[in-house]
């Protein structure tokens, strides 16, 4: 079998396994979520206006809070050095291991989306823009988060080192998805954001792997 | 023809005398530049027709940030060489220049502040270069924090030279947002292309203190370039000698 799937079918089957790690970051996205009216008002007016902003740093943080797993586990065990190792490239093992992980964190945040949105307000048309943009969103945090999550491997304080490391970089993927649902509120229309995060989108799937698989071949020197 | 032998500096032993006698010629300029610098922008510039005397703290502002991006191309520069070339020199260079790079983001930070009190009437907006200022002084800060959480020095220069090549995407973005959104913060004020749209003393005054951080800079990271190389090399023998 191809080992990219071979590996997304594994850390697929690992993560169905432990249910509870995942459903852990989807609830907290939801309850992210829903601490902002209840902290700021339940005015719609003002809800519908942030609701873009509040959703897409609540995908920010639930990313940011399933990063440290992607390779802990693995690492622990040795299976990170035995895929270094495989005669399959480890760019394409480590491509599938984010595609892994995109599909468990990053997916049912998009799926939740449309969800959380209504609560907010937002028009059946801005809850589209809302859901493509995280669609073309989410890869890219994941993505970019891989660098991240590989270069604090077996780090002293890792889990908040990581968050200083991604957080800055995660900003371009922020102001574009966010923008993409507030310029179309605002009728300005949200292709030329959603093109920006697609292009952002076409080369982080060119470079992180490849960064991602340097910085693990440094962990495990 | 190469009358230099670059491999031989590549060398901490190599380096370090070599560095030592290059840190007071660079205190030099950087003290002649910025006297001239200091004179030029405070007594010989004229006055702003339209800021008055506020605009003065751009001898400092623009300085400052030129240097926070330039530090941080040489930086990861540094850092890309460090992998290629697997030289150790080069990981010592980068982690030296950090500091000094978060210290410039900070200044043009705070002084655009100052700045843009009086002739925004604020002191911070969240238009494009401002933001991208900010991330720049959070990635340096985020590989100083990477650097010193590894204890192993060697895997340590070389995550964050990664750290660093990916940081990089950052500096066109802050170079080029005054020209790609329309923002608050105006357009740079020197361009090589077309004629300075400043006073010629002004400029001149720009350019002086623009030395002048940049030899500072030189020479601060020359020296704790050396201070890094005693550290990690503590254990040689030329060390021992070096020291007493």
């Amino acid at each position: 079998m191809n080992p990219l799937f071979a590996t997304v079918r594994r850390d697929l089957l690992l993560a169905l396994r432990r249910k509870s790690e995942v459903l852990t970051a989807v609830f907290f996205f939801i309850i992210v979520v829903s601490l902002f009216p209840l902290g700021i008002g339940p005015e719609p007016a003002l809800l519908k206006k942030i609701a873009p902003g509040v959703l897409w740093v609540a995908a920010l943080l639930a990313t940011l809070l399933g990063l440290p797993r992607m390779f802990a586990a693995d690492h622990a065990d040795g299976t990170l050095e035995q895929m270094a190792l495989s005669p399959s490239p480890f760019g394409l093992l480590v491509a599938g291991k984010i595609l892994a992980h995109w599909l468990v964190c990053g997916l049912p945040l998009v799926l939740l989306a449309p969800v959380l949105g209504v609560q907010f307000d937002l028009d059946g048309e801005a809850l589209g823009v809302l859901t493509f943009a995280l669609l073309l969103g989410t890869p890219l945090l994941s993505l970019i988060g891989a660098i991240g999550a590989a270069l604090t491997l077996g780090v002293r304080g890792g889990g908040v080192l990581l968050a200083l490391l991604v957080l800055p970089l995660y900003v371009p993927a922020l102001i574009f998805g966010a923008g993409a649902v507030e310029a179309h509120i605002a009728g300005l229309g949200a292709g030329g954001h959603l093109s920006l995060l697609a292009a952002q989108l076409a080369l982080a799937i060119f470079f992180a792997p490849w960064a991602t698989t340097a910085a693990l071949r440094i962990a495990l020197e | 023809m190469n009358l230099i032998n670059w491999f031989k500096f590549a060398s901490p032993q190599s380096f370090y005398p070599l560095a030592g006698k290059m840190i007071p010629w660079f205190w030099a300029l950087a003290t002649v530049f910025g006297a001239a610098g200091l004179w030029l922008s405070f007594f010989v510039a004229p006055t702003d027709a339209q800021q008055g005397e506020g605009y003065r703290i751009i001898f400092v502002h623009v300085p400052a940030s030129w240097l926070s991006m330039f530090i941080y191309l040489i930086m990861a520069a540094w850092a890309g060489l460090g992998l290629a070339l697997n030289t150790r020199l080069s990981g010592m260079m980068a982690q030296s220049l950090a500091p000094t790079g978060a210290l410039m983001a900070l200044l043009s930070l705070w002084t655009g502040a100052l700045w843009g009190k009086p002739m925004w009437g604020t002191w911070w907006v969240w238009d494009a270069r401002l933001t991208s200022e900010l991330i720049l002084f959070f990635l340096y800060i985020g590989f100083i924090a990477l650097q010193a959480a590894i204890d192993d020095p060697r895997r340590a220069d070389k995550a964050g030279a990664i750290l660093a090549l990916v940081g990089v995407v950052n500096i066109p973005i802050i170079y080029f947002s005054v020209k790609w959104w329309n923002t608050l913060h105006q357009g740079s004020s020197v361009s090589l292309t077309k004629s300075p749209s400043m006073a010629q003393t002004m400029l001149w005054g720009m350019l002086l203190m623009a030395l002048c951080f940049w030899m500072y800079s030189i020479a601060v990271a020359l020296t704790r370039a050396r201070a890094i190389i005693l550290e990690r090399e503590r254990h040689t023998e030329w060390v021992k000698h070096a020291v007493e």
